[in-house]
This record gives structure tokens, C-alpha cells and sequence, in this order.
């Protein structure tokens, strides 16, 4: 038995000592109410019946994760202060919430102290990008060092970094209704936007399986990726000038974008993680395997990690593509077109169900698995880049 | 799928047996699944349903046709991509029909009928003994698991009592629905195929149509019924048209679907965003259906709002010009130059003329409303300005040769100046190529016009030429002496070598004739006095306009004027076609689907999508526990197993062992933990 027994009791999943609900637990779900209703009395005449529904599905959805994982919650109350500030000081000097055009709010976030360096969409993503390569480098420093303090004070770096890009996209969310009522819309609608979901999801993903396996040594391999995601973005603000907040595309404007996007970036982001944990594996595997004095966590619990990452990536990854069928069947005539965009998401799920067959009915393990998990992220950024680089079709959001 | 069958020994099986094992294999099914990825990659890397010319020009004529025999350029309806896929669905269907009785079984089955050896050959087992009578001991350690999220059974058979428990039967019930979800959604798929269509073409009812024709000219052959279970297809109405049919791209040609109700379209409407991007698409739809209406249906559709009516969707998918009515002004440019002609155009009409022997045809193919550009503002800034209307017209010479042109109505205000643009390209893909013909002192193109036809005029030229003669003779008789009617030919010869091919023409000339130490100056004088008779009669046209003194502007006027006079060799027309106004007239592009598979493909991804879920989330683990009286007591032997090997199953069971510890107060004889 390779995992020691202390370690496994710890990690024990609530549900096996049943799952009693305390005061704490009461007081968030509370919370989660008053802010859905809120968020519903103060937005809805902008809602159609599907908005409200999916307001509601994602109370639900973040009432359940927050008792499920305990950290989230701390999390999203960090979040609503920083995007509740936002909220604040934007209504301070709009007081009417009208739209105002991008100049003038530009002037508004420069004269404003906590808009200018903390909780403008700017300067929220900005502090992520920071905090992304902070919580890298002192991952591995602390993998280095073989520092549980490091590697604390590097996933409180990345709780933030994940809390800022939070922050960031929901104040995008505002701002772009007070460019020009028309602009308004969720930020996930471009390339731009969508690198920040996916850095603050997967940054997310990763603290829950650090959490849960009980391991911070393989935060570094990790926030490598979201690192390298953060470097695209960063030159895609400033080479590219991508942050400026666009109108939708007719075919983007719809309900279904709220879900879908979403969804996918899970996959996305789980597939990413699976990957680098694969990158992990194969390097220990190269090293010599499992021994007495190891800096990463067992090869056995590498490998249980990332079956768990290609498991979540592949439910939320069929999830979305489901819905993104249903929602082209709405939008482009039918549910199935043979899109590039479509085709390699089928690309991309063919591969995992093929990975997902050998390990569970073939039972495969090992280094075989981990070579192709991370082939798989090759596959998966291709859908993800390589379609909207290099190949034309329906889904040309993204172009760069 | 399954790798139950494995390991059963192999006796002498007939073929069809060992053709169903190898069809339900798990090493076939990951092929196909990885034969499928491969095969879809094709279709994204070259481009699906593109007209063959296209190909052929890329491809050329051997691999064209290599790859047309191997369906290319139609990947996903290819037949052996379909073979492919319906091996999946066979083999995915085998799986669960050879599978699925057992995961029913094991869904429902609590087996006491364990023996104790082979629960001591589990990976996952302990033991015990404990003073405590086995028959008190076991509901004590049946409710222990069921805190645990088992199911419990007991039997007490002979000495022994067995407690079976069981939990997580859903995860069986997943690998069901996932598998048949698969299976569903590609059914679905198949009734959403073309498969009515092809298979009369197969029987030869069908033919394929390749011609350009107007959809009333398809003859019967090549039109499919209104009662074609599933197409997808396009038609473009116009404003105030309506259309009964759609057609279907077929390979390099198409048919005609036949609709049982005709669609017309009142209106088309795009909406702009302030920075020009178009906002939204709508159409306002009247469904004329005499059978199953009293009234026409009035509906509008938008992109993501589409109308489904009697299970036809009616999605809005495109937008064209739908033949609007453009009024033109023809300026000749050669024979009678600045004479004009109105002409009636319209957006796809065709106008043949004849001009100096010569044969000509206009074909007007688009009208834009709406002309964003990026244009640099006073502070330098790039800000995007509209242009305004414009008309984008062919004009075929007799060879069959074409050029494309793409004319303002409005002259557009640059650096303080007005001009009227006038884009032209040789070639489909090239970037177009401006004329930029000045509007005079009233906004109008007269004035332009009016000082090219003076430049045509023989008389005129041969009069300035005159006068600039007489002048020169005043004040250099030496020089004037030697100036004769040669001289006075020569230089109308150097308008007419301008108006024929500009600057560069006359450059060329002179490096013809003259040697090259003479060259310079010879080049300086011949400008000085082809810019002095442009200047003398762009005053003529001043005087005569009554446009009172010359001013800065005037002279930029005819800065401008001799820069497009310049450009016009290259312009390759003999007329210049000003719009002087119009009447839009939009067509919609609507796409039109009948896919009866989609619920049944929804109903898959339902099944496919609860299945994953149920199979990756709950775990399917079984456990038991042995009671038998032994000589120091009861001996408790726990062993449990998860259909999958997790490290999860690890921890509940090292935390169940440890409950039960707690329960049998006695220390462990022989913990002996998961080998």
C-alpha cells in the first residue's frame, strides 16, 4: 500500500461520515440566497425567463459547490467585496448607471483610487497576471525548498490570483454596459476574455484537487500553464490592444453563451491540469520512480489525479458540446455541421473517451497514460487556438 | 466495452460467434474511436463543399480527381466515413448488449453465496476476532456500513452469517446510458441524413443540377418533394418576393427542394452598433399556407430566433442585395468625351453597349448602403467613417475579359477636399485600386468632366497652343522663328500621349527620342508647357462657369484633376458610370431544415450526458463480511472490491476498517491490510 494510512484518513470524501449541515453552513446558504435575489431584484428587467433560470441553476450550482468545498466559500465572499466595490464606485460617479462611452469611463478609472489600482477590469487582471507568476515561482521555489510554508503562501497567491481574475470579469461585466447599453453582455464572448476564464477556472480546479489530495508540490507544473496562458494574454492586451470591450456579433447574442462558454472551459481547464500532472509523472517516472525522500507526491496518486482531471474535463467537456449543438441548432439551422470548430471538439472528446477506455476497461496505468494526457492538451489547444488561427468556419470569435 | 470475455478459454466457436466477440471488442472500439478523430481532421483541413473548380485550380487535374474518387471534398458524407461510423454503433451496441444483462445483475444482486477463501484472494480484505456471539455482531456491523451508503443483506447459512453490501448501482446503470446515448444520437444523426436524397439519386430519379439558372427553369428531375423527410438548405427572397422552394448544394451542382408553403419577405432590417458593426438581422416573414392558414402568418426572424412552422425551421442566415434599383449617369471617357447618358441600372442586370466599334457589357452586381472605412482624423487619430453608398459592377469587354468597379454616390471629404471614389481590380482577390476624380466648386462631377472633354477637344488644345506660341515669339523671336507647325504637332502630341498614358507615356517618349545628356531638360520643358496648357484651360472652364477669381483651391483642383486625367489610363473603361441615387432593395438569406432526428438526438445526449456523470461519480463497490465461530471467538473477515481500482475505494476502505475496529473493540488478530 503506497499511500500512508494517516494521509488517507484525512482525505476521507464527507459523504462517508454523512453530511450534517452547521450553523456555518446555513449562514452560507443564506448568503448565496440574499445575493441571487438581489442580483435578481436589481437586474432582471435585463433578464429573459432563460437568464433568470440560469441565475438560478448557478445559485444552485455555487450553493452546493460551496458545501461541498468549504475554501469556496471564503473565496466568494472575497469576490463579491472586490466586485461589490466595483459596483460602488462606478455608481458613485455614474450615479444613473447610464451608459457614458469609452472615454469617459476610461476618465472615471483613472481618477478613481481603488478603480485605477485595484478593481477596475484592468486592474483586477492585471493584479492576476502578477499573482499567477508570483504563486509559479514560489510554488516551485517551495517544491525546492521542500517548504510547506512556501508552497502556503504560494496557493494563498493563487486563491488571489483566481480572485482578481474573478473580480476582473465581473467588473468587465459592468463596464461594458456603461460603454453603451448595446455593448452589455457577459464577458466570455472573445479570445481576450475567454483566456481569463480559463486561468481563473483552472487556477480553481487546481486548488480543489490540492485541497483534496492533500498535496501542494505540484502547484508549480500547474500554474505553468495558467502562467503561459497569462503571457498570451499580456501580449494580446498590449501587442494587440484585445482588452477593449467589443459589441457581440448578432450570433453571439444569446443565453446559450452564458452556459456554454462556461462549460467548455472547464474541460478546458481540467484537461490542462490532467496534462501537467501527466508533465509531473513522466518526470518522476524519468527520475526513478517512487522513493523514501520524493518532492512530489507518489506516482499512484499522480495517476489518480489525473484520471479525476480527464473525468471532470470529459463530463463538463460533453456538457458543453451538447449544449453548443443545441445552441447552433438555434443560431446556425442545425445542431451538427462539420464546423472546424465543432469537429475538433469532437476530435478532442474522441481522444479522451479513447484515454478514459484504456484506463477504466482496459485498465492501463502508468507512463503510457501520462505521455498521452499530455498529447491530449496538444489536441485540446488546438481546438481551443489552432481552429480560430488556422482554420475558417462558423466560429471565428477568437481571430488573432 | 468489455473485457469480461477475455479471459473465458477459447473453444471451437463457429465464425459468426468469434465476428460478434471481435466486432464487441474494446480494442476495435478504441480504433474506431481514434479512426473517427483522424478521418475528422481531413474535413477541417480542407475545406468541405467548396465548387470544384476551386479544387481543381489548387489541386490540379491528377489530384483533383484522386482525391474526388476518395470523397474529399465531402468528407463527412463520404461512404467509408460512414462505414466507419456505423462500425462504432455496431460495436457500441454489442458492448451493451453483451454487457448490459450483467450491470443489470449486478445492479439488483446482494450474493451471500461467498466463500471465504476467495474473500481472502480480495485486494482490499481484513480480519478479526472477537468474543462477541457472530449472530449479535452482525446488524452491528451491517449498520456500520450502511453509514457507509450501503445496501445490506444478510444470511446466515449453516455456522457462518454473511453480510452482502452494495452501493453506488448507478454507476452501472451509467455505463448504460452512455453507451446507448452513442447509439442514439447517431440513429438521430441518421435520420437527419440525406439519406431520401440519395437514395434517389441512387435509383436515378435524382439528377444533380449544375447549371445557373432561376429555380423555375430546374427541370423536374432535379426537384425533391415537399415530402423529403430531412434537408438543409438555402434560398435568397428579395423585399416583396416570395419564394416556394429552397435548393441544396449538391457536390459541385444542386437541387431544388420543393416547400409546401411559400414564404414571403416584407422587410429585411440590419441594425448597427455605434462603431459601425452590425447589431442585428431581421426579417419580417409572411408564411402563405392556404391548406393549414386562414391568414397568412406574420413572424419576424432574427439570428438565434428562428421560426419553426409545421417542423420546417426558418432560420435567418444571410443577407444580400435583392436587386436594387440604382439610376447611373454614363460619362463617356473615349470618342465624345464628357457626353452622358442616363441608364436605368439594377442590382443584377446586365446592360450591353457599343462604343468606338467596340462591345461591352455591365453586369451590376452588389449595392452597399453603408461604406465603413478606417480613415485618418484631424489629431491623426484612425477613426472609422462611412463613406456612404456605393455600386459594385463588372464590365466584360468582348474577349470575355472583366474588371471590377465599385463607384460612390457621394463624393467623400479628404484633407478638405471632395472626391468621388472609383475602386477598380483586375482580378477577383486583388485590393482595389482608387480612383480619386475631384468634385468641383459645386460638390459635382461636371466640372472634372468639363476639363477632360476640353482636354479632348483638338480645337481647344490647338488654340492654347497657338496663343502659347505667340507669347513665346514676344519674348524670344530667335527661338520663335524656329517654331513651326512641326513644333505646334509636337506638343498637341504630348496631350494626346498624356491623355493616352499619362506622365508615363510622355516620359517614355522622350527617353525614345531623346539622347540621354538631353534627356533632363528636355523632360522639364515638355512638362512646363503640358502644365501650362492644362492651366490655360482650366481657366477657360473657370471663366465660362462664372466661378469668379481663381483661388488656393482651384489650383488644387487642378492638381487633383491632372492626377485622376493621370490615373484614368489605368482605369481600363471607356465610361465612367456616376450613381446619382437609388432605391435599396434587400434580400434575406434564410436557411430552411427539416430534421425530425433532433429530439432523438437530444434524448441521446441526455442519456450520454446523465450516463457520464452517474459512471464517473458514483462508484460501484461492493463489500462483505464473513462471520464464522472459530475456537477463540468469532472470526469477522471484511473484503470489499470497487469496479474500478481507485484510490478513493482505498480510503472508505481503510476508514470502514477502522469503524469496524472501533466496533469489535478487539485488536486485530491479522489486520492485514489491502495487499
Amino acid at each position: 500500500m503506497s499511500v500512508p494510512h494517516d494521509q488517507m484518513i484525512d482525505t476521507l470524501p464527507p459523504v462517508a461520515a454523512g453530511f450534517k449541515l452547521r450553523g456555518v453552513d446555513y449562514a452560507w446558504i443564506a448568503t448565496v440566497l440574499l445575493t441571487t435575489v438581489m442580483a435578481w431584484l436589481q437586474y432582471r428587467t435585463h433578464m429573459d425567463g432563460y437568464e433568470a433560470a440560469i441565475l438560478a441553476g448557478s445559485a444552485l450550482g455555487l450553493g452546493a459547490l460551496g458545501l461541498w468545498w468549504k475554501p469556496f466559500r471564503s473565496y466568494s465572499l472575497v469576490v463579491g467585496v472586490l466586485a461589490l466595490a466595483a459596483l460602488w464606485r462606478y455608481g458613485t460617479h455614474i450615479p444613473g448607471g447610464e451608459a457614458i462611452g469609452a472615454p469617459a469611463l476610461s476618465a472615471i478609472q483613472g481618477k478613481d483610487f481603488l478603480l485605477k489600482y485595484f478593481v477596475s477590469s484592468q486592474s483586477a487582471i492585471m493584479w492576476m497576471s502578477a499573482l499567477v507568476y508570483f504563486s509559479t515561482a514560489t510554488y516551485f521555489f517551495g517544491l525546492l525548498r521542500r517548504s510547506d510554508y512556501i508552497n502556503r503562501v504560494a496557493a494563498f497567491l493563487a486563491w488571489s490570483a483566481a480572485a482578481f481574475g474573478m473580480t476582473g470579469l465581473l467588473a468587465r461585466w459592468r463596464e461594458s454596459y456603461l460603454i453603451n447599453a448595446d455593448y452589455g453582455h457577459i464577458p466570455v464572448s472573445n479570445l481576450y476574455e475567454v483566456f481569463i476564464l480559463f486561468a481563473v477556472l483552472t487556477t480553481l480546479i487546481y486548488l480543489f484537487y490540492e485541497g483534496r489530495y492533500r498535496s501542494r508540490n505540484l502547484g508549480g507544473f500547474v500554474m505553468l500553464v495558467i502562467a503561459a496562458a497569462i503571457s498570451f494574454l499580456l501580449w494580446y492586451t498590449f501587442g494587440r490592444g484585445a482588452h477593449e470591450i467589443q459589441p457581440l456579433v448578432p450570433a453571439l447574442q444569446s443565453w446559450w453563451m452564458k452556459i456554454h462558454v462556461p462549460a467548455n472551459f472547464v474541460g478546458y481547464g481540467a484537461f490542462a491540469i490532467a496534462a501537467m500532472v501527466g508533465v509531473a509523472y513522466l518526470i518522476k517516472h524519468q527520475l526513478g520512480g517512487d522513493g523514501p525522500n520524493d518532492r512530489l507526491p507518489k506516482l499512484e496518486l499522480l495517476d489518480d489525479l489525473m484520471y479525476k482531471s480527464i473525468a471532470l474535463g470529459f463530463a463538463f467537456f460533453t456538457i458543453a458540446t451538447i449544449l453548443g449543438a443545441m445552441w447552433a441548432a438555434e443560431a446556425w439551422g442545425g445542431y451538427w455541421s462539420w464546423d472546424p470548430k465543432e469537429t475538433w471538439a469532437l476530435i478532442v472528446w474522441l481522444n479522451y473517451a479513447a484515454w478514459l477506455h484504456m484506463r477504466l476497461t482496459k485498465g492501463w496505468r502508468g507512463a503510457g497514460l501520462a505521455w498521452w494526457a499530455v498529447i491530449g492538451l496538444l489536441i485540446t489547444s488546438f481546438a481551443f487556438l489552432g481552429v480560430n488561427m488556422f482554420l475558417s468556419g462558423l466560429h471565428s470569435y477568437g481571430t488573432l | 466495452m468489455s473485457n469480461a470475455t477475455a479471459a473465458r478459454p477459447l473453444p471451437q466457436r463457429s465464425l459468426s460467434a468469434r465476428l460478434f466477440e471481435w466486432l464487441g471488442s474494446m480494442s476495435l472500439a478504441v480504433t474506431l474511436l481514434i479512426a473517427l478523430a483522424l478521418a475528422s481532421v481531413i474535413g477541417t483541413v480542407l475545406q468541405q463543399n467548396q465548387p470544384y473548380n476551386a479544387y481543381l485550380a489548387k489541386f490540379g487535374p491528377f489530384w483533383f480527381e484522386v482525391f474526388r474518387v476518395l470523397g474529399l471534398y465531402d468528407v463527412y458524407g463520404a461512404a467509408w466515413f460512414i462505414v466507419i461510423l456505423v462500425f462504432l454503433v455496431t460495436s457500441t451496441s454489442i458492448c451493451v448488449w453483451r454487457n448490459a444483462p450483467r450491470m443489470l445483475r449486478d445492479m439488483r444482486e446482494l450474493r451471500t453465496g461467498v466463500q471465504e477463501n476467495s474473500l481472502r484472494n480480495f485486494r482490499h480484505h481484513a480480519q478479526w476476532t472477537s468474543a462477541t456471539d457472530a449472530r449479535a455482531l452482525a446488524p452491528t456491523l451491517a449498520a456500520r456500513m450502511s453509514q457507509f451508503g450501503y445496501r445490506t443483506r444478510m444470511e446466515t447459512r449453516d455456522e457462518h452469517t454473511v453480510i452482502a453490501a452494495r452501493k453506488g448501482g448507478l454507476n452501472r446503470l451509467g455505463y448504460i446510458f452512455t453507451h446507448v446515448g452513442i447509439v442514439v444520437i447517431c440513429l438521430g444523426g441518421l435520420l437527419d441524413s440525406k439519406l431520401y436524397l440519395q437514395w434517389r439519386e441512387a435509383t436515378g430519379a435524382l439528377k444533380v443540377e449544375t447549371r445557373d439558372i432561376s429555380a423555375s427553369e430546374v427541370p423536374p428531375e432535379s426537384r425533391l418533394p415537399p415530402g423529403n423527410p430531412s434537408f438543409r438548405g438555402n434560398v435568397n427572397v428579395s423585399e416583396g418576393g416570395q419564394s416556394k422552394v429552397l435548393f441544396l448544394n449538391v457536390r459541385d451542382g444542386y437541387v431544388v427542394q420543393e416547400l409546401p408553403f411559400s414564404i414571403e419577405l416584407k422587410d429585411f432590417r440590419i441594425e448597427h452598433y455605434d462603431n459601425g458593426q452590425p447589431k442585428s438581422f431581421e426579417s419580417d416573414l409572411l408564411i402563405h399556407d392556404p391548406e393549414h392558414l386562414n391568414e397568412p402568418l406574420a413572424k419576424t426572424i432574427a439570428v438565434n430566433h428562428p421560426l419553426i412552422y409545421r417542423g420546417f425551421a426558418i432560420y435567418q442566415a444571410n443577407f444580400g442585395d435583392g436587386g436594387s434599383k440604382i439610376p447611373l449617369r454614363a460619362w463617356q471617357l473615349i470618342g465624345e468625351v464628357g457626353k452622358s447618358q442616363e441608364i436605368e441600372g439594377a442590382v443584377f442586370k446586365s446592360l450591353g453597349f457599343g462604343l468606338m466599334g467596340q462591345k461591352y457589357t455591365i453586369e451590376i452586381s452588389d449595392f452597399r448602403l453603408f461604406n465603413i472605412n478606417p480613415m485618418e482624423g484631424k489629431d491623426g487619430q484612425i477613426e472609422q467613417k462611412n463613406f456612404g453608398p456605393s455600386v459594385v459592377f463588372r464590365l466584360r469587354d468582348e474577349a470575355g475579359q472583366a474588371r471590377e468597379y465599385e463607384n460612390y454616390l457621394a463624393p467623400v471629404p479628404m484633407n478638405g477636399h471632395s472626391y468621388f471614389l472609383s475602386g477598380m481590380r483586375e482580378r477577383i482577390g486583388q485590393p482595389m485600386r482608387f480612383l480619386y476624380i475631384p468634385a468641383d466648386r459645386d460638390g459635382r462631377i461636371e466640372g472634372f468632366m468639363g476639363f477632360l472633354a476640353r482636354l479632348h477637344d483638338r480645337e481647344k488644345i490647338t488654340a492654347i497652343v497657338e496663343e502659347l506660341m505667340q507669347e513665346m515669339r514676344g519674348a524670344t523671336p530667335d527661338v520663335a522663328d524656329k517654331l513651326d507647325t512641326t513644333a505646334r504637332d509636337a506638343i498637341v502630341n504630348v496631350v494626346d500621349q498624356f491623355l493616352a498614358g499619362g506622365f508615363d507615356a510622355i516620359g517614355r517618349d522622350i527617353e525614345a527620342r531623346v539622347p540621354e545628356a538631353q534627356r533632363q531638360a528636355a523632360m522639364d520643358t515638355t512638362f512646363r508647357v503640358l502644365q501650362s496648357i492644362l492651366g490655360r484651360l482650366y481657366i477657360q472652364l473657370h471663366n465660362e462657369r462664372g466661378w469668379g477669381d481663381p483661388t488656393e483651391d482651384d489650383a488644387r483642383f487642378l492638381e487633383d484633376a491632372v492626377n485622376a486625367i493621370n490615373g484614368l489610363s489605368l482605369y481600363g473603361s471607356p465610361l465612367y458610370l456616376q450613381m446619382t441615387g437609388f432605391t435599396q432593395i434587400q434580400a434575406s438569406g434564410l436557411q430552411i431544415t427539416r430534421s425530425p432526428g433532433k429530439d432523438v438526438v437530444y434524448f441521446g445526449s441526455l442519456l450520454l450526458t446523465l450516463g457520464v456523470f452517474m459512471m464517473f461519480y458514483i462508484h460501484h463497490r461492493r463489500q462483505w463480511v464473513l462471520l464464522k465461530p472459530g475456537k477463540e471467538g468469532t472470526l469477522v473477515l471484511l473484503a470489499g472490491t470497487d469496479s474500478r481500482r481507485s484510490l478513493d475505494f482505498e480510503r472508505e476502505f481503510e476508514a470502514l476498517r477502522n469503524r469496524m475496529n472501533e466496533t469489535l473493540s478487539n485488536s486485530p488478530t491479522a489486520p492485514s491490510s489491502p495487499a
